[in-house]
């Protein structure tokens, strides 16, 4: 483990001392890591040279699991305890999953969400994905021989509330920091975009494992703006799989039974689909306990199975189009991302819709890694002067429960996140001390038809006749596409904060406790983890605060500069020492000290922003 | 310059009607720019906060100034005429008539082509009200002759929000 370096103040941290960011794609069907180095972003190769880690986990016992290509190896032959394509499973009630009865291994309902039942006892999707999130950090620290700084992890961007939640605790089961969820389309279109500088209304079509994106954004000087979203996310490269081994099982009139033979039918299934990529005909033979299979499978047939799911795809693209209020003639340029887009009947499909041939010069595999990786060295703060800005949106609106089960739309979708929107309740009886508001998302007018989000209840009103109390419930959207709800009675001013997450998600004591229990953090003394995250989040604290002063020093009289000094010192300190509760303790301090400070910096850069130069220099790369 | 400052002061924009899309969208950006919680994720959690502040309100602002039906209300409100859209319902017969025919050709509709002719007839129809809003709160700057007309755009939004469903469930 590198030492951590803390300089002095008033000294600049050594230029080629950077921090190690990295972009991860958590992928249905593989996941990636890359890292931008000596200024290009790749994705980062394990000891065999392989760049893809297929999603795969397989628990052999209480201890011991297999992950990757290893536990992909071994998926016929103990179909019950390997997890493949958990990401489907994220954030989902065994209710929201159609096909769970054809999954090779079984499931457990579970409030919130469904568990795997396995030999090392039942697992959440959260503890499968974690242990492939590890895996990817394992494979860059070794890469760089350093600890890593943070990370972005891409999402899909139709993905909801539950599901990024899930991921972003898989995360930090993962012992990875968190820099940021970014969609899976928008960090496509960053790698895209910069590497071909450039301009104009873009569309992403990613189809990939287990779920389909589509974004339609604008790209102008570095900044990438979502004007609108859609997809499935229950819809990928898996179900194309499921069709042809159901056209396969039909074709051969062979009964398939047993775990093992569904995953032999699948596995060959996606084989044959693959060769189909290239060849007009592939052949499939298998060997089940019901008999044998052998027959061959010509495009066309392949092509006329899954053209419903094609088509359903373009139903999303045309939705989206209509969001964004654009035809298909405003559209630049096509980016196909995910792997599966490199079925022909798909690039036909969207070149046909699009009228004009996708681009695909960049790994389909690859792309959405390396924008992340880009994303996470420049919000590690690599790259000062890089003016790469996201302005993403959230994809499905939110909503509130009304009388008579109908859905009150409190944010819309394809609105650019942050944001926060506010609403008034009342008390409907005399004395009324509580109110229990449900919030859901999704796009339906009946609450049964949208995702159940949250169901909780603000207590504490002040007793007052009916429709007197006023309750101001504030829901935030964050840059992550989390949802944040706070409610305050605007008479009494009595607070209430609630964190969407613990109804469907964990709670922090669930994470700490698996994060004890788990194999990826097993070795690590704990203790000793958290005083190296303490100087980590001190060093970052100090080097913000010292960039701040050389910036913006002006804006502090001379007793706030010295008390700011003082904080300072006070940490670099403290940071000497080996107590991580009093290096929090003394950040703390620094911050707060700090926070005046930062509220006149933010307004001097506003100020700056409306004044004649920045906006000048923007509108001109505006009209090119 | 802060929070409370209203969204034309935030921007940095004349306080009207009239508004070009490119300087808007262009100072939305520089805005963001500076004060988008990415740019602040290297920093303290005070500084988070702030940003998380600041973009959010930016947002808000932009929603409003971009839209011409909610930047002709906001308009309104600023100026004391208020719009008061869930206790003041009434609305010209002739309005109401034609508001119940686009009803009955929308139940009626059976095809994509159905759909977008209405949906011609409802634009031209927004449009033609858009410039009477924009004759009224800046050439004439009577706001309150202007809360009507901006209640029936409101009406027309709905409809428009019901003909997109429409399209979504055909298509």
């Amino acid at each position: 483990m590198a030492l951590l370096q803390i300089s002095e103040p008033g000294q600049s941290p050594n230029p080629h001392e950077r921090r190690i960011a990295v972009g991860i794609d958590l992928g249905t069907t593989h996941s990636l890591v890359a890292a931008v180095r000596n200024g290009v972003a790749e994705c980062l190769p394990d000891a065999t040279g392989a760049v893809l880690l297929p999603s795969v986990v397989r628990y052999l016992d209480a201890q011991r699991r297999q992950i990757g290509q290893e536990a992909l190896q071994q998926q016929s032959a103990d179909p019950g305890n390997t997890i493949a394509s958990v990401k489907r499973l994220m954030g989902r009630g065994l209710a929201d999953i159609a096909d769970a009865a054809r999954l090779p291994y079984a499931l457990v309902d579970a409030p919130g969400m469904v568990k795997v039942r396995t030999i090392a006892g039942e697992k959440s999707p959260v503890e499968v994905s974690a242990e492939i999130l590890a895996t990817l950090r394992f494979r860059a620290e070794d890469s760089f021989n350093d600890d890593i700084f943070g990370a972005v992890i891409t999402v899909p961007a139709y993905f909801d509330d539950a599901q990024r939640q899930a991921t972003k605790d898989a995360a930090q089961l993962a012992g990875l920091h968190v820099l940021r969820l970014i969609n899976e389309p928008t960090a496509a279109a960053i790698a895209y975009g910069l590497d071909n500088a450039s301009e104009g209304v873009y569309a992403v079509y990613d189809l990939g494992g287990g779920t389909f994106d589509i974004s339609i954004l604008r790209l102008s000087a570095g900044v990438f703006e979502v004007l609108a979203t859609g997809g499935d996310s229950a819809l990928g490269g898996d179900d194309y799989d499921r069709a042809l081994a159901d056209w396969i099982v039909l074709q051969s009139s062979t009964q398939v039974q047993g775990l093992e033979d569904q995953a032999l039918l699948l596995q060959a299934a996606r084989a044959c689909k693959e060769a189909l990529s290239d060849e007009d005909i592939a052949p499939v033979e298998l060997s089940l306990e019901a008999g044998r299979i052998d027959l061959s499978v010509n495009r066309a047939q392949f092509e006329a199975t899954t053209q419903p799911l094609t088509a359903r795809t373009l139903q999303a693209v045309r939705k989206a189009l209509r969001d964004a209020r654009l035809q298909t003639t405003d559209i630049q340029g096509v980016v196909l991302v995910g792997g599966s887009t490199r079925m022909p009947q798909v690039r036909a499909a969207v070149a046909d819709f699009f009228e004009q041939a996708p681009l695909t010069n960049l790994n389909p595999d690859e792309v959405v890694a390396l924008g992340a990786a880009i994303q996470a060295n420049q919000l590690a703060g690599n790259n000062p002067s890089g003016n790469l800005l996201l302005l993403d949106v959230i994809p499905l609106s939110l909503g509130i429960e009304t009388m008579g089960g109908l859905v009150e739309r409190i944010v819309p979708r394809n609105q650019t996140i942050p944001t926060a929107m506010a609403q008034d309740f009342t008390t409907y009886q005399d004395g009324q001390t509580a109110l229990a508001l449900h919030v859901v998302q999704g796009e339906r007018d009946l609450v049964a038809d949208c995702r159940s989000l949250a169901r909780f209840e603000l207590r504490g009103i002040p007793p007052m006749v009916a429709g007197a109390a006023r309750i101001r419930v504030t829901f935030t959207v964050d840059a992550d596409g989390l949802l944040h709800v706070a409610a305050r009675e605007q008479g009494s001013g009595v607070e209430a904060q609630i964190d969407v997450k613990p109804s469907y998600g964990l709670s922090d004591d669930q994470i700490a406790r698996m994060l004890q229990d788990s194999f990826s953090t097993a070795q690590v003394d704990m203790r000793a983890r958290a005083l190296v995250e303490a100087r980590v989040d001190a060093q970052r604290l100090v080097l913000a605060t010292q960039s701040a002063l050389k910036a913006d020093g002006d804006l502090l009289s001379a007793q706030e500069r010295a008390d700011v000094d003082a904080a300072i010192d006070a940490l670099l300190a403290s940071a000497q020492g080996e107590d991580a509760a009093q290096i929090e303790a003394i950040s703390k301090q620094l911050a707060q000290v700090t926070e005046a400070f930062a509220a006149q910096r933010m307004n001097r850069g506003i100020a700056q922003a409306l004044s004649g130069h920045t906006l000048d220099s923007l509108q001109d790369s505006f009209k090119t | 310059m802060n929070l409370q400052s209203n969204d034309f002061e935030l921007f940095g924009l004349t306080q009207q009607f009239a508004q070009e899309r490119g300087a808007l969208d262009a100072r939305w950006k520089a805005l963001q720019a500076q004060a988008h919680p990415d740019k602040f994720a290297a920093q303290g959690a005070a500084a988070q906060r702030l940003a998380m502040q600041w973009s959010v309100r930016i947002n808000e602002a932009y929603q409003r100034l971009k839209n011409p039906l909610q930047r002709a209300a906001y308009l309104c409100e600023l100026q004391g005429a208020p719009i008061q859209a869930h206790s003041n319902t009434a609305m010209a017969t002739a309005f109401l008539m034609q508001q119940i025919e686009w009803r009955e050709a929308l139940d009626d509709a059976r095809s994509v082509d159905d759909l977008e002719a209405l949906a011609a007839s409802v634009d031209s129809t927004q449009n033609d009200l858009l410039t009477l809003c924009a004759q009224t709160l800046d050439d004439r700057q009577d706001y309150p002759a202007a809360v009507p007309l901006v209640r029936s755009l409101m009406f027309i939004e709905k409809f428009r929000h019901d003909l997109d469903a429409r399209f979504d469930a055909l298509s």
